[in-house]
């Protein structure tokens, strides 16, 4: 396959950044999005150019590092896929393919399709944790955790921190990241004593951070590879006004 | 604990609590427009008992309240209800330009898929169909209840105010617009109330409140509607 | 042969207490120097990583009151090559009363190495493996469950006991996000500070002592140095070095190999393990490759037509023109048998002529007779998303044409030496998970990696680095003024700037592809005397080319990953070739180590416990000279060592 390529090109956080436009020729369908990106880059760099800077490292769907903007969709056409799964069969010879980088306030942009998303990590540092000293632990089985729980629990906890959310959100909200892990520790029994603080302090954290909040469009969910539902959403806005009564003067 | 940021905002004026607070406000003007429509049908039972009716309201609870009391009171809830659901909606608003610097869901060079990949065509409207519904309850508001307002020419009675103006096409149809701006705002907003009021929580329940929403879109849509339509073609008259 | 290589003197582990081995782990901690909390916060320690190893061991020391500095090259701690584990972790809780025991833990794993691996260390493992689901249940790591709401294990890669806890086939995420949040919440508590996007380039030693890392902040290019007591190095293994592996793109060798250059050894660098179950390559452009869990192996039969050459549609070849070969010569395993095993015998089969698929370089993973005796939905619920992962890469649906599988590179058992304290021969500088050479032997079980890394992580480095930081502070007047750091900060930039100066005609990822193919070819499945000759040739060959040919673009002071890449292919390089003079200098087969020339008469590995029980530790000795080895002997007293077999 032939493809035309229309990538974002930035050198750096403060340069002005703009889409440039690229050929890439005998690319296979069994290539993978990245892969047919390297050919493009191998190319660019023989021939003294400078080759496109995007993040990947797993390439198998779950370090949640690539982080491509494909055709206006964030990962790209195919649901529940991350940039780094996603096959060139899905695309046709002769198409042109846009490229951008996530975008949000909140994640600006390094180089080219790169994007700092060090806001997340900071999300859960204020509180995205159960509080478990090294050693301190009781035995696993004295806290039996209904399947249910369990399940819901982890289906939360699926979530591979990519951001994909915030690129695909028109209101550039975390709401789906941060109800995932809220619904992750909360739905488990050594997640409560901590439960109301928890969504507070995580909650002021991603307003702080600069994201938008959310309207419940359900953007966030057509693109998430981890398949979280919009539900844990609710769960959040649940947690946060459970909490808010009862914290009056919470952290300040 | 760390101080990551200087700017933080207290959780009762985050985004969250923001939601809730205009979800509130909405879901009571929707109960009010439930009341309302099921009143615009007794144009059906004639102009005594419509204007009997609009009169009741004033006289309603008398004397333990004075004359146009509960409705006083109503109308207050109702303004602060208006009030903060577009003060909310504003900073939302706001807030959301400055997360997507200043351009929603249109920050992408792409021309493909401007509007995302399933968002709902109501859902995509919320905000300028907001304020659509701002602009016709001002208007409505003058020819109704104001009666600054009068095609069709103006009167004493509610009753014949309505039959006034809608045997006018144009008056049904601008009413007609507006209350399809109103569902559509409501077939979204209703489920995204109940979501940020934290009751969405289950896929299930998720499934269930689309339902009701457009159910009760659907009925207010209905409701709103048949008695302009009647007037119009001559079904009810004065 | 000693061409290659120089003999050194003998080496010992001085820090293993002896004694009973129940109580050494014991013993050990006892005898260790305190330090008080209040002066806890006085010392600092660098750690560079945050996988299993480094993400658990950062945050228990920042809690235990250190100060800490953490580094990574991703772009958030959680992304470390860990996330990808899958298949489960090994513990020997015993719930299932099938006979399970530290002690059998002890014994399989010890097994498994085929007996190259120390019991000291190992029985610590096995020890610790019981407090690891403890803490990682405490952090809300959310494992499989059964209705009564109590853990679900199964049985993992050749053992006969259900001990393996996992998390879908997720566990590497679910394990890593709790050391991740453990960590985070020390970030918050002020303990721990998080470079993300940092790549050590150089180990600073400071009066023979490691105290210090030069680092590149990968973002805007500027090289930094950062000191401290002691330097933890926690950075994973180096099976890219082979190019194609199941390993991250970024995984890499570079922290370990340059403390190796200032006076680590490093340790059985020829312990390489392939994985039998992973997609098969579908053609040259490929970056990575992509493992279906071992889990698979429970439930999927292996088979390759008996006829060589036969290209039919699998749904067409009858029963009776099947070979489920591992059924047939190991009975009492089958299809379970341990890693090496089960990749040795797909590449005989291939080697055959037998092989599947487009290229030859496959054999059948077949789930129709189970999805006949479980139904389709069970093994939808046991392994969908590795089914739907693999039809995503082979657009195949692997319910209906039996999966084609091939071994690939997947974890290194050889790394930086420890003692039992998890010291290297550099004093402070410990090395912890996949980066050290510790409990795995010649090869490792399925499920043990995540018990080492999350071992070695929360019990036993913070156990031990006390001991070290009681007594070795860093002497007053070091600074970024120090003549060792300005030494290393000097040779960081001279390697960068001669990196860039090259701007050559070849792209590094095409060196990088051809020195993994020479790895794959001559120091992969099987290995021989002549072709590991062979093989250092064409590496010294391909080294030498690559600095004066490699094209890398761009400058330094920049987001640069031409110049990132560069540099860990080089240090690959220098690696690979340390490779294969240990693969060649082990001249028996043992774990995953396979020479032809050591063989039974079926064709097993044989090893020469008379000549090679020992661990092979090299240290550098210059620049164009023959590497210095050094052996560790390895004696057994609670284990009879016997012939592996599974038969
Ligand atoms: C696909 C796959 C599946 C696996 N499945 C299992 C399983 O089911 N069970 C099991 O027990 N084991 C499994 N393993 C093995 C196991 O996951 C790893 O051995 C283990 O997680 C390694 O952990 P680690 O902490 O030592 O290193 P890693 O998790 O690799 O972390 C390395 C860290 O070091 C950092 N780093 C590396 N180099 C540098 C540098 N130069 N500068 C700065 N930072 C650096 C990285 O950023 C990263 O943070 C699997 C491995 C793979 C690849
Ligand atoms: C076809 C549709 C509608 C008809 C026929 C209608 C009719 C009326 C009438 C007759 C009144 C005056 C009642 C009185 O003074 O006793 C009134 C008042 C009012 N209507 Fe409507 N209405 C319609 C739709 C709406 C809609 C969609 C809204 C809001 C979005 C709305 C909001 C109001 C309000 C706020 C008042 C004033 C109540 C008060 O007295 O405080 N109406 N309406
Ligand atoms: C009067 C002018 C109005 C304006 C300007 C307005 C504006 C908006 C906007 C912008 C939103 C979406 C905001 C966001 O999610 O970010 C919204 C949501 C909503 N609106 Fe309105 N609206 C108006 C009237 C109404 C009326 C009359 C009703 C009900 C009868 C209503 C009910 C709702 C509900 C229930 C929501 C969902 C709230 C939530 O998501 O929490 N609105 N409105
Ligand atoms: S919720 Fe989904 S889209 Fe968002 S960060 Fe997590 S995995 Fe990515
Ligand atoms: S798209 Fe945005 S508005 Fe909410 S439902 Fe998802 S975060
Ligand atoms: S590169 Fe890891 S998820 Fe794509």
């Amino acid at each position: 396959m032939n493809i035309t390529l229309r990538i974002w090109r930035q050198a750096d956080a403060e340069a002005a950044g703009a889409m440039t436009t690229y050929e890439v020729h005998g690319i296979s369908g069994d290539m993978s999005f990245l892969e047919m990106l390297d050919v493009l880059n191998e190319e660019l760099a023989l021939a003294g150019g400078d080759p496109v800077a995007f993040d990947h490292d797993c390439r198998e769907g779950i370090c949640g590092t690539c982080s491509l903007v494909i055709n206006g969709i964030a990962h790209g056409p195919e649901a529940l896929t991350t940039t780094c799964q996603l096959y060139m069969r899905h695309f046709k010879d002769g198409q042109v393919i846009d490229i951008e980088p996530w975008r949000a306030t909140a994640f600006p942009v390094l180089r080219d399709l790169i994007v700092d998303r060090s806001a997340l990590d900071r999300i859960i540092a204020a509180g995205g944790y159960i509080s478990a000293p090294t050693g301190a632990a009781p035995e696993a089985h004295s806290v039996p955790v209904p399947k249910k729980n369990a399940e819901r629990a982890f289906d939360a906890a699926a979530c591979i921190g990519c951001g994909a959310c915030v690129a695909a959100c028109p209101n550039g909200s975390a709401s789906l990241f941060l109800g995932a892990k809220i619904t992750h520790l909360g739905s488990l029994p050594q997640g409560q004593p901590e439960r109301d603080s928890r969504v507070l302090a995580m909650v002021e954290q991603h307003d702080a951070e600069g994201f938008g909040g959310c309207s419940q469009i359900g953007e966030c969910t057509a693109v998430c590879p981890a398949g979280i539902p919009l539900d844990m959403i609710s769960q959040l806005n649940h947690d946060v006004l459970a909490a808010l009564p009862r914290n009056k003067g919470h952290g300040h | 604990m760390m101080s990551i940021s200087p700017t933080r905002t207290r959780a009762t004026a985050s985004s969250s609590a923001l939601h809730a607070l205009m979800a509130v406000g909405g879901l009571i003007m929707v109960l009010f427009l439930l009341a309302h429509m099921y009143g615009n049908l007794k144009v059906f039972a004639g102009q005594e008992a419509f204007d009997g009716y609009s009169a009741y309201l004033r006289t309603v609870l008398e004397p333990l309240l004075p004359y146009g009391g509960a409705l006083w009171i109503l109308r207050v809830i109702l303004l602060l209800s208006v009030g903060t659901h577009i003060w909310a909606a504003f900073v939302l608003w706001h807030r959301s330009r400055a997360a997507t610097g200043g351009r929603g869901g249109y920050r992408y060079q792409s021309n493909a898929h401007r509007r995302g990949v399933q968002r709902s065509y109501s859902s995509f409207t919320m905000r300028w169909g907001g304020l659509t519904i701002a602009l016709f309850v001002v208007y409505h508001l003058l020819h109704l209840t104001v009666n600054v307002i009068s095609p069709g020419g103006a009167s004493e009675s509610p009753y014949l105010r309505m039959v006034n103006g809608f045997s006018i096409w144009w008056v049904v149809l601008s009413y007609a617009v507006a209350l399809v701006a109103l569902c559509l705002h409501l077939r979204h907003g209703i489920f995204s109330a109940l979501a940020s009021l934290g009751a969405a929580t289950s896929e299930v329940r998720r499934r269930r409140f689309n339902q009701l929403a457009v159910l009760i879109s659907a009925i207010l849509l209905l409701g709103f509607l048949v008695p302009p339509l009647c007037i119009l073609v001559g079904w009810v008259g004065p | 042969m000693s061409e290659y290589y120089a003999q050194g003197d003998a080496l010992f582990d001085a820090k293993d207490p002896g004694g009973p081995i129940e109580e050494r782990w014991d013993k050990r901690r006892f005898e260790a120097k305190l330090i008080s909390p209040a002066n806890r916060r006085k010392r600092s320690v660098i750690v560079i990583g945050t996988g299993l190893a480094g993400g658990s061991a950062a945050a228990t020391l920042g809690e235990a009151g250190y100060r800490i500095k953490v580094f990574c090259y991703q772009d958030s701690a959680r992304r470390a090559h860990s996330i990808a584990a899958q298949g489960g972790i090994n513990a020997a809780k015993d719930y299932r009363n099938d006979g399970d025991s530290i002690r059998r833990l002890f014994y399989d794993t010890v097994k498994g190495g085929d007996y190259r691996s120390r019991e000291s260390n190992v029985y610590r493992l096995a020890q610790a493996s019981v407090s690891i689901i403890d803490q990682a249940v405490a952090q809300g790591v959310p494992f499989a469950r059964e209705y009564g709401g109590l853990l679900d294990t199964r049985s993992f890669g050749g053992v006969q006991v259900s001990r393996t806890f996992y998390a879908r086939g997720q566990t590497g995420q679910q394990l890593l996000l709790g050391a991740y949040q453990a960590l985070e919440r020390q970030v918050a508590a002020g303990t721990v500070e998080v470079n993300t996007r940092h790549e050590m380039l150089e180990l600073i030693v400071v009066d023979g002592k490691a105290r210090g890392v030069v680092v590149r902040d990968m973002v805007t290019g500027a090289f930094e140095t950062h000191l401290a007591d002691a330097v933890v190095l926690a950075t994973g293994g180096y099976g890219n070095a082979y190019y194609l592996s199941t390993n991250a793109m970024g995984c890499n060798v570079s922290a370990t190999w340059r403390a190796h250059r200032k006076g680590a050894y490093f340790a059985n660098p020829c312990y390489t393990q392939i994985h039998p179950t992973c997609i098969p390559v579908s053609g040259d452009h490929q970056s990575k490759l992509t493992l279906m869990s071992e889990s698979l192996r429970n439930d999927g039969r292996i088979w390759v037509p008996v006829a060589a050459g036969d290209t039919r549609d699998p749904a067409q070849i009858p029963e009776a023109e099947r070979d489920y070969y591992l059924e047939r010569a190991y009975p009492a395993f089958g299809n379970l048998v341990p890693r090496d095993v089960a990749s040795r015998a797909a590449k005989q089969q291939c080697d055959a002529g037998r092989g599947v698929g487009p290229t030859g370089l496959g054999v059948y993973l077949d789930f129709g007779d189970a999805i006949e005796r479980l139904g389709r939905a069970e093994i939808e619920e046991k392994y969908g998303n590795l089914f739907d992962m693999y039809a995503k890469i082979t657009d195949e649906d692997p319910y209906t044409t039996p999966m084609r599988i091939f071994p690939a590179i997947h974890y290194t058992m050889g790394g930086l030496w420890v003692d039992y304290d998890l010291q290297s021969t550099i004093p402070g500088l410990f090395v912890i998970g996949e980066a050290n050479f510790s409990d795995h032997g010649a090869n490792r079980l399925g499920a043990s990696a995540l018990m080492q890394g999350l071992a070695d992580g929360y019990f036993v480095l913070p156990g031990t680095i006390g001991d070290y930081l009681a007594s070795n502070q860093m002497p007053a007047g070091v600074d970024d003024t120090h003549p060792a750091v300005l030494e290393a900060l000097a040779s960081v930039r001279e390697r960068t700037r001669r990196l860039l100066q090259i701007n050559g005609n070849r792209t590094v990822d095409s060196f990088h592809r051809e020195l993994g193919s020479i790895l794959w070819e001559y120091c992969g499945m099987e290995r021989n005397a002549e072709g590991l000759t062979v093989a250092i040739g064409l590496i010294r060959k391909l080294r030498e080319s690559f600095w004066s040919h490699a094209k890398v673009t761009g400058i330094n002071e920049e987001l640069n990953q031409s110049l990132e890449r560069a540099g860990r292919v080089a240090d690959f390089f220098e690696l690979a070739e340390l490779m294969c003079i240990d693969a060649l200098h082990r001249g028996e087969s043992c774990g995953a180590h396979f020479r032809t020339e050591s063989q039974t008469a079926e064709g097993e590995a044989l090893r020469r416990d008379q000549e090679y029980s020992h661990v092979a530790a090299w240290e550098f000795a210059g620049e164009g000279m023959p590497p210095l080895l050094h052996r560790e002997q390895l004696d057994f007293e609670y284990i009879k060592v016997q012939q592996r077999s599974y038969k």
